[in-house]
């Protein structure tokens, strides 16, 4: 039988670096984006959607795209060190951290259809 | 023969309360809050931009809803989370790469990245509407 030692020096290394990574994409994202903002004219329904639909030379999909993934990840790890923190009942964290799974999902598959209407 | 040890003790009182404590922890627990009411708002951002994007009506339901007192303080509050969890964000990427860990540049980061967020809040505020 495999038994996997969940402790050591890099146990945790991965959540640890996508939170620094996802962090670094979204800061970029939504630097570029008030960027954009600020850059455009007075805001219309039409520029608006513009915007999302292909602002910043086309490149705004992949952005919204990147950002979307990175909410996803960043918001998972976060909640769940919270969760790990102050839920101590197991069943109960386990819960709470599968129901926040389910809402992220839900909430990036509401994201790209939204998005990808456009 | 007497027991020293329960003659040396104190009465001991810890004050936990959050105001007590030194600024990077307040940055700390703030960015912890403002990280789960994010989370929490998510589903609202969602809301907000399929109704501005979704149609020329949808767009002036949205200016208009965006409009109401109640809603802009909650946008507020959110705009602050946004700020505060970006700002202090950006500290704890420098404190990974080991700049500004000691106790003075600590403490000067975390009162920069409180003013910061607050002042570009204000800014972004009255900037809005």
């Amino acid at each position: 039988m495999v038994k996997k030692v969940v402790v050591g020096a890099h146990y945790g290394l991965k959540d640890w670096l996508a939170q620094r990574v996802t962090a670094i994409v979204m800061a970029v994202c939504t630097l570029v984006f008030i960027g954009a903002l600020l850059g455009g004219g007075p805001l219309s329904y039409a520029s608006w959607k513009a915007l999302f639909a292909k602002g910043l030379f086309g490149l705004m999909p992949l952005l919204t795209l990147l950002f979307v993934v990175s909410v996803l990840i960043h918001a998972w790890i976060g909640m769940r060190d919270i969760l790990m923190d102050y839920v101590k009942p197991t069943w109960m964290r386990l819960a709470f951290q599968v129901a926040t799974i389910l809402w992220l999902v839900a909430c990036a598959g509401w994201a790209a259809r939204i998005l990808w209407r456009l | 023969m007497p027991d020293l040890t329960a003659k040396k003790k104190r009465p001991r009182w810890y004050n936990l309360s959050p105001l007590n404590l030194p600024l990077p922890g307040l940055v700390s627990i703030f960015h912890r809050v403002s990280g789960a009411l994010l989370f929490l708002g998510l589903v609202w951002f969602l809301f907000l931009l399929d109704m501005s994007v979704s149609s020329e009506a949808g767009f002036a339901h949205f200016r208009t809803y965006v409009g109401h007192p109640l809603v802009k303080l909650a946008l507020l509050a959110l705009l602050w989370a946004y700020l505060h969890h970006f700002c202090a964000g950006i500290r704890y990427l420098f404190l990974d790469i080991d700049k500004g860990v000691d106790l003075v540049a600590s403490r000067r980061s975390s009162y920069a990245v409180l003013a910061v967020s607050l002042a570009l809040t204000a800014l972004l505020g009255v900037k809005l509407w």
